[in-house]
């Protein structure tokens, strides 16, 4: 069954695959992964606002990019943002940003609508009773957000955060699309130009497998130590 | 922000002399529904068969149900789509492999791309399944056997049933995220809408009016899906259950 291919290949392109490839493909998640829980969190405050023009703002945004496809998304960034960073910076002329920041404002501004909807979850399973004695305490609104709230919210929603990210792991490999270098696009370098299709996309499967794969296990055994015993 | 909109690009000819660009961009539509659409078809196959075995006592079976969840959860959707374009004919027998490299140019990338959509989404589907399985109380399959049932019995006139019908609203999401999805199989030369909307920017340089318009058609058509699901679940919900009287929304 493996007569005829090599399998050298991905041994001599390992450097390549995990220094450059890799290494995009973490840095990507974990800094998209940090704003993209950022801003969801703002979101959510945003959402449960009770400001009705706050409030329907935020849920559009929310609503739109949960109804896009993502690659559709991956484009309209890697082309909108030199445009308004050219706006902003310089005389209007677009200015170009290159893959990385492309894909990393798109992955933050995408990832953090799903963050949104599970931070809201997260506060909105807060008791009522805590807002109200933070009020009581003298507290303002961010004050309240800050030390009473959010904290909790955050560590109820710990796993379904991290399943989250995960998912944002996976989708990372969608910046293949714009000719991005992370794992994928390393992998599928190599691929095409040794014309080793079936060695390489193989590889990165497995290797795409085992993290994910123990990343989930990490999150069950996380879930399991940081629920609150009720 | 300096760009000049030139909308009317959308009513000129496409190079491929299919038609105006507008036109073009809704074959592409055509296409992204044929594909999530037959996907949808053994997804759903698939999946119930998956998530119904993982709920039985049958040790072997869960396990190997367990083993086929874990590995298509964890690879990413992309992945796949090469998996099954560029992997897949090369380990069959070297005839059928050499029938799917060899069909005629929408077709060669259709059949991996349908076929991927279905498995990756099988999985979400058996997850659903398993789900609403588990949610019916214990006492309904008892009952069943109680009655005189076998277990395959019990399954098909008392358990599953109930469960489809629990399990249909969180499948309207499945169902709007394999629209998504397919989106994914530009990557391997199929132009559906998301393609075609690409192809269009490069052949026009209008880049924004092309993303624009794709973007209302994926609004229009996820705002249809919802309307249609909204009235199928009306008509399959399970009198008696608290959803069934949170009517009216």
């Amino acid at each position: 069954m493996f007569t005829g291919y090599d399998f050298d290949v991905i041994q001599r392109s390992l450097p390549y695959l995990f220094k450059e490839g890799m290494v995009f493909t973490l840095t990507l998640t974990a800094l998209a992964m940090v704003g993209g829980i950022f801003f969801g969190t703002l979101l959510a405050m945003m959402r449960l606002s009770s400001i009705r023009v706050v409030s329907a703002l935020a849920g559009g945004y929310v609503n739109l990019m949960r109804s896009l496809p993502l690659v559709l998304v991956i484009f309209w960034f890697f082309f909108l943002v030199p445009y308004l960073y050219g706006a902003v910076r310089g005389d209007g002329r677009p200015i170009a940003i290159g893959p990385f920041y492309s894909a990393l404002i798109t992955f933050t501004m995408f990832e953090a609508a799903y963050y949104c909807e599970i931070m809201r979850a997260g506060i909105q399973s807060i008791a009522r009773g805590q807002v109200w004695s933070g009020y009581a305490l003298g507290l303002n609104y961010w004050q309240t957000m800050g030390f009473i709230v959010l904290p909790q919210a955050f560590r109820n929603m710990i796993p379904v955060l991290l399943t989250q990210t995960i998912i944002l792991f996976q989708d990372t490999s969608l910046v293949y699309v714009i000719s991005a270098t992370d794992f994928l696009g390393a992998a599928a370098k190599v691929a095409n130009r040794d014309y080793r299709l079936v060695e390489m996309y193989t590889f990165v499967a497995v290797i795409y497998f085992v993290i994910s794969y123990s990343l989930s296990l990490l999150v069950k055994r996380l879930q399991d130590k940081v629920a609150i015993i009720r | 922000m300096q760009y000049n909109w030139h909308w009317k690009v959308l009513l000129e000819a496409e190079p491929g002399g299919t038609g105006t660009y507008l036109q073009y961009l809704i074959v592409g539509l055509g296409w992204t529904l044929v594909t999530a659409l037959a996907a949808w078809v053994i997804a759903l196959a698939v999946g119930a068969v998956i998530g119904t075995v993982r709920t039985t006592p049958l040790k072997w079976l869960v396990r190997l149900g367990n083993l086929y969840v874990e590995v298509f959860r964890n690879i990413p959707l992309i992945v796949q789509m090469f998996l099954w374009f560029f992997v897949v004919p090369e380990l069959l027998p070297q005839a059928i492999g050499d029938w799917i490299k060899q069909m005629p140019p929408p077709w060669s990338s259709y059949l991996p791309a349908v076929m991927c959509l279905a498995i990756f989404t099988s999985v979400r589907v058996a997850e659903q399944v398993r789900a609403g399985i588990m949610s019916l109380p214990r006492g309904q399959r008892m009952a069943a056997v109680a009655n005189g049932m076998t277990e395959a019995q019990a399954y098909r006139y008392v358990v599953l049933p109930q469960a489809f019908r629990i399990i249909l609203p969180p499948l309207t999401s499945e169902f709007m995220n394999i629209i998504k999805n397919s989106s994914v199989a530009l990557t391997i030369g199929l132009l559906e809408l998301t393609g075609r909307a690409r192809a269009m920017q490069e052949f026009s340089f209008r880049v924004f009016e092309a993303f624009a318009t794709a973007t209302v058609i994926y609004l229009i058509t996820n705002l249809i899906v919802v309307l249609l699901m909204r009235a199928l679940e009306k008509k399959v919900r399970v009198p008696g259950l608290i959803a069934a009287q949170a009517g009216g929304h």
